[in-house]
């Protein structure tokens, strides 16, 4: 069997679901944001393949969209996990935890 | 003449921000500045009439008429308009206003001075007269109901201002108050009637109102609702019964300020603007009808009171309110040119009567008719043309008011009101007895300083300010008795007109509040009612002296007019008067029996007053004879408690009962709205858990819904 787009499609989604599963029902906060970095590659995945399988418009060699998407989520993911990986440590720093079951001041 | 008749408010408006910003502290400046302009306005307005009546007399240019108009205000397709607009009533109402307002001006110069001594509100006053002349002028010109209505207001502020100059008097204070609800009741009807008329002809510009009329826009019956609306503003500013109340009261303000405005200019505002709108009127019988009866009525009513006053300057307050009801029964027989001519001499001789009665006040410090008499040998000036304005103001041949009031009684004649000429007759009648009998007890005889009631009645305002100041329950008082609360919380001291507060110590005269063995209500009275008293000062009828040139200068200038103006309407002259304010309109012929009956009567009645009041040393009211008739007018009829009752019962139980309506069922509503609010808050902050994983569960749960309904579609 060829492997076509809904393949590529349907990995994106189951990891894309992981990720998903790890942000909401985790506790460890570094734990969640390996789980968003997930659900940021099921995206990716998703991108790339559509980029592959979708018809090249008229007068270009390659349909690079959604390559170019990628590269942006990419980059885009390296500074995020960079600042919150530095929030985490201030967090762990000042109340020596990185649950975020403690971090619930923010409420009525 | 037509571009420059927007100076004629501007001027005195000018002067009046002049002298508010910049001549604040007393000083002679600001009295001639707001003279010089109000001399610039006389002057324009002079112009205009000259060139209205070559117009007109000359020419025979039956519409003559100036109008120019800017845009003020676009709302939408609305646009309101600022004019200056002048017929022939207008022109000669410009010339009244500004005439009488630059004699009361130059008057004041004197006036507002005593012993030497300048009221500390001097430049204040003039002030006031100044923003008061301008808003009349502007009421003048105005072409449209939008600034008729404003200036009407600004009047009124203005009557408020200066009747409450001497706010430091508890009485001023009261009076002030008093004039300004009042005619607020009648404004509200004006204002109604303006928003109806809007309401039906979707116009303001009285030109444009007139022909939506004559297209018959309006049903008979709503014409005669409007008109009778518009009426009612008429009936408070011009003092009409039921609402004259104020007037009387509106006299305890400078007497100059009661010769301008409340005798010659603005309660003729009324009057002035149901002759702007008369063309209107003439379509409604029963506006009409209602004019005139509330004016005959208004009349004879007012006339009764006048008789049995002891205060000089309330008599002619009544006179004042009896002759307004003159003109307006003229114009609601349809008597367009009698109401206005006797709304012009009546400027003239009862401007002429107030400024005498001032001199007689600023002379003596007195103001009790009862304890004047025999000013006539220290205040020759004075006397003499207070008799001239009283023979005016009598009906006697040929000065100004026998013209005038002659015409009124033609009109009744000619179109069939016998009751209204029998109302007019005999209102004339006591007009002239009750002139007299003032003029008699403050001029003829000798002075009665210490004059005592042997009877131990009061005179008829004398009670109402009597409050015995250790017993009374001062709330109780203020229920029944406006002015008995300030009295009696005021305690003994008593406050002269330039605003110290004399302790009964310092002041001879304010014995009357001193203490509980004080009873004498007449030594009350007399501390109260003296305007111009001056704690230390020698004052009384026999102390009186003359008054300045500046004051008695302009007595003359008006005793003059109150001589020949009635000429200007005469008809062996044809009356040109008439022509000029109502062209084409046929005048009824003079008749000899009529003019001959009132001058009659008139000479009776003075003949009368002189039996009664002149000839013999006067000792008791006469009128007292009358017994329980006399209390009644003297208590003027019990109106003013009437309405304190009413307002006292009536008012406060309807208020009480809107008052729970409001708390309850009003607030009520408000405070559940709120209340379901607050719980649903209450609910919802639970949701609120401060756990990031439950908002992004939240957030996606969103999302997929979203998911859902756009799949589903």
């Amino acid at each position: 069997m060829a492997i076509g787009l809904n393949h590529y499609l349907v990995l994106s989604a189951i990891i894309f679901t992981i990720g998903l599963y790890g942000a909401l029902g985790k506790r460890n906060a570094v734990v969640i944001l390996m789980s968003i970095e997930l659900m940021f590659n099921a995206v990716n995945i998703a991108f790339v393949a559509v980029s592959r399988y979708l018809p090249v418009p008229p007068g270009m060699p390659l349909n690079l969209g959604g390559q170019v998407f990628a590269l942006f989520v990419i980059t885009v993911a390296a500074a995020e996990a960079a600042v919150a990986l530095a929030i985490i440590l201030a967090i762990y720093r000042t109340r020596k935890t990185v649950s975020i079951d403690d971090l619930n001041l923010l409420k009525w | 003449m037509a571009a420059l008749l927007w100076l004629i408010p501007f001027l005195p408006f000018a002067a009046f921000i002049l002298i508010t910003a910049f001549l604040r502290r007393p000083q002679k400046l600001a009295g001639y500045v707001s003279i010089l302009a109000i001399a610039g306005s006389f002057l324009i307005s002079l112009l205009t009439l000259r060139e209205g009546w070559n117009a007109v007399i000359v020419k025979h240019d039956e519409h003559w008429k100036i109008d120019r108009v800017i845009d003020w205000l676009a709302l939408g397709d609305l646009t309101l308009q600022l004019s200056t607009f002048a017929d022939a009533i207008g022109a000669v109402m410009l010339v009244v206003v500004t005439f009488v307002s630059l004699l009361v001006q130059i008057y004041s110069l004197g006036y507002m001075v005593e012993h030497g001594e300048m009221d500390p509100g001097f430049s204040r006053f003039y002030s006031y007269l100044s923003l008061f002349t301008a808003s009349m002028l502007g009421l003048v010109l105005a072409d449209n109901f939008v600034q008729l209505f404003i200036f009407w207001e600004l009047v009124g502020l203005c009557s408020y201002l200066l009747v409450g100059f001497w706010f430091f008097k508890p009485e001023a204070a009261e009076a002030a108050k008093k004039a300004f609800i009042t005619t607020r009741f009648g404004d509200l009807g004006f204002l109604l009637g303006i928003l109806l008329v809007f309401l039906v002809t979707g116009a303001f510009n009285f030109v444009e109102v007139q022909h939506a009329v004559e297209g018959g826009a309006f049903a008979p019956w709503l014409l005669t609702i409007t008109m009778v609306l518009l009426f009612c503003g008429a009936v408070g500013k011009s003092a009409q019964f039921p609402l004259h109340v104020w007037l009387p009261d509106a006299m305890e303000g400078p007497t100059p300020v009661s010769a301008l405005i409340h005798a010659a200019t603005m309660v003729a505002a009324g009057v002035y603007m149901v002759a702007r709108l008369f063309t209107l009127f003439e379509h409604s019988p029963g506006a009409m009808a209602t004019v005139a009866w509330i004016g005959g009525f208004t009349a004879i009513f007012a006339a009764s009171h006048g008789l049995v006053m002891r205060d000089i300057k309330r008599v002619l307050a009544y006179s004042t309110v009896s002759q307004l009801g003159f003109m307006m029964m003229a114009l609601g027989i349809g008597g367009l040119a009698a109401g206005v001519f006797h709304l012009t001499t009546h400027a003239f001789f009862k401007a002429l009567l107030f400024l005498g009665s001032g001199s007689v006040i600023h002379g003596s410090g007195e103001q009790d008719m009862f304890r004047l008499g025999g000013l006539h040998k220290k205040m020759p000036q004075t006397s003499i043309t207070f008799a001239i304005g009283g023979l005016a103001l009598a009906g006697i041949f040929p000065l100004a008011g026998f013209w005038s009031k002659d015409e009124i009684l033609l009109e009744a004649l000619k179109h069939g009101q016998i009751g209204l000429l029998i109302i007019g007759v005999v209102a004339a009648f006591m007009t002239a007895f009750y002139t007299f009998r003032a003029y008699f007890l403050t001029f003829l005889g000798e002075p009665r300083p210490n004059w005592v009631d042997p009877d131990g009645l009061h005179g008829a305002d004398a009670p109402k300010y009597i409050v015995d100041v250790h017993h009374a329950d001062p709330i109780a008082q203020h229920t029944y008795d406006p002015h008995g609360y300030f009295l009696a919380t005021r305690g003994p001291a008593v406050y002269d007109d330039h605003g110290h507060s004399a302790s009964a110590a310092e002041s001879p005269d304010a014995h009357g509040h001193h203490g509980p063995a004080s009873h004498s209500s007449e030594a009350t009275s007399h501390a109260v009612h003296d305007v111009h008293g001056h704690g230390g000062l020698e004052r009384g009828a026999h102390h009186a002296h003359e008054s300045p040139a500046t004051m008695t200068g302009p007595l003359w200038i008006l005793a003059f007019f109150a001589i020949v103006a009635g000429f200007a309407g005469a008809p062996f002259l044809d009356n040109p008067f008439g022509h000029f304010v109502a062209p084409g309109v046929k005048h009824a012929p003079m008749n000899l029996g009529l003019a001959v009956g009132t001058t009659v009567s008139a000479l009776i009645a003075i003949f009368l007053a002189y039996r009664l009041y002149g000839a013999r040393p006067f000792v008791r009211e006469p009128l007292t004879e009358l017994g329980p008739l006399y209390t009644l007018m003297a208590r003027r009829y019990f109106l003013d408690e009437f309405y304190n009752w009413g307002i006292g019962v009536f008012i406060l139980a309807v208020s009480r009962g809107l008052a729970w309506f409001d708390k309850y069922v009003v607030d009520g509503a408000v405070n559940l709205v709120g209340w379901f609010a607050d719980q649903v808050g209450n609910l919802l902050r639970h949701t609120h858990t401060g756990r990031a994983p439950n908002y992004a569960l939240g957030v996606f749960g969103g999302l997929a819904v979203i998911i859902f309904v756009m799949l589903g579609r």
